[in-house]
């Protein structure tokens, strides 16, 4: 049983984050090892295994980047552990230009509003990539979507740097 | 995680931090990125008419081990040819920096980015 067959939800990349959550909470309850303190040895040790591949299956499924490898995954393509480079000139480029405008925030004179508006131009291109790679992986361009995804570790590296600095301008 | 020595010198007196400028003829630029960390490295060599590296420069964003093996692999490819600077492995550079196994990528995006500079010489050339 795949990670979406065990929500209950259909295979593929757009999914409802919300009835995500709903069917991993019920699951969650149905399968705690503390239903189950009173069954037989096996019974107990089948719940803890359950209840383990419950979490897994959901945080596997609620990131936009592992559900994507995961899909992959099930498609024969394993980038989840690659350690290769990608060399696309253009989208580097404008990378470094990110994280040199991230170096210059603090010395912006708003830098609040200048971490709010460059919050939303990389949330932008997030979803862009997000739009892309759903529709590679029904397209079963899987080559394309591998790529997508790449570009999408990235975004999500920017914009974990991006909190941060946020919380050291806000302290 | 502990840094070795030679990453920590390197990290916090990186050699070579900068950029020529791109449209030089002499310039090559190699820009590569690991999608594993989100890191990001941009080096340039400049290489004289008989394919010697008389200088270089690089700007990494990313950890202390990408930071260093960029800062070496600068400090590496000057004075060489193409074809010796071409065959600066990654595993090299993870054994002078003692880069543990989970930071071997950082060393392949060096080994990758000088490789990449060297593809757009030749590009420039033809």
């Amino acid at each position: 049983m795949n990670y979406f067959e065990l929500f209950n939800l259909e295979v593929g990349y757009d999914l409802d984050v919300k009835q995500l959550a709903a069917h991993y909470r019920q699951l969650q309850r149905a399968f705690h090892p503390d239903q189950y303190a009173s069954g037989s040895e096996s019974e107990r040790l089948l719940a803890v295994k359950k209840s383990a591949q419950i979490n897994d299956a959901f945080s596997t499924l609620k990131s936009p980047v592992s559900r994507a490898e995961y899909l992959l995954s099930l498609a024969g393509i394993d980038i989840s552990h690659e350690t290769k480079t990608i060399q696309d000139p253009e989208f580097l480029m404008q990378q470094m230009e990110y994280r040199e405008h991230l170096e210059d925030i603090l010395q912006m004179s708003d830098p609040l509003s200048a971490i709010i508006d460059f919050e939303k131009t990389l949330a932008d291109e997030a979803n862009q990539l997000q739009q892309a790679i759903s529709q590679q992986l029904s397209q079963t361009d899987y080559d394309s979507a591998a790529n997508s995804v790449r570009k999408l570790k990235f975004m999500i590296k920017l914009n974990n740097e991006l909190e941060r600095l946020e919380d050291q301008v806000a302290n | 995680m502990a840094y070795s020595d030679k990453v920590i010198d390197h990290y916090e007196n990186p050699r070579n931090v900068g950029s020529f400028d791109k449209s030089d003829a002499s310039v090559a630029t190699g820009m590569v990125g690991a999608p594993a960390c989100g890191d990001v490295m941009k080096l340039q060599l400049k290489i004289s008419d008989d394919g010697i590296i008389e200088d270089a420069k690089f700007k990494t964003y990313g950890c202390g081990s990408a930071i260093a093996s960029s800062s070496l692999v600068t400090e590496w490819v000057k004075g060489k040819s193409i074809d010796e600077a071409q065959s600066i492995k990654n595993t090299d550079i993870a054994q002078e920096l003692a880069l543990p196994p989970v930071k071997i990528h950082c060393s392949i995006l060096a080994e990758d980015a000088i490789k990449a500079a060297i593809t757009d010489y030749k590009s420039k050339r033809s």
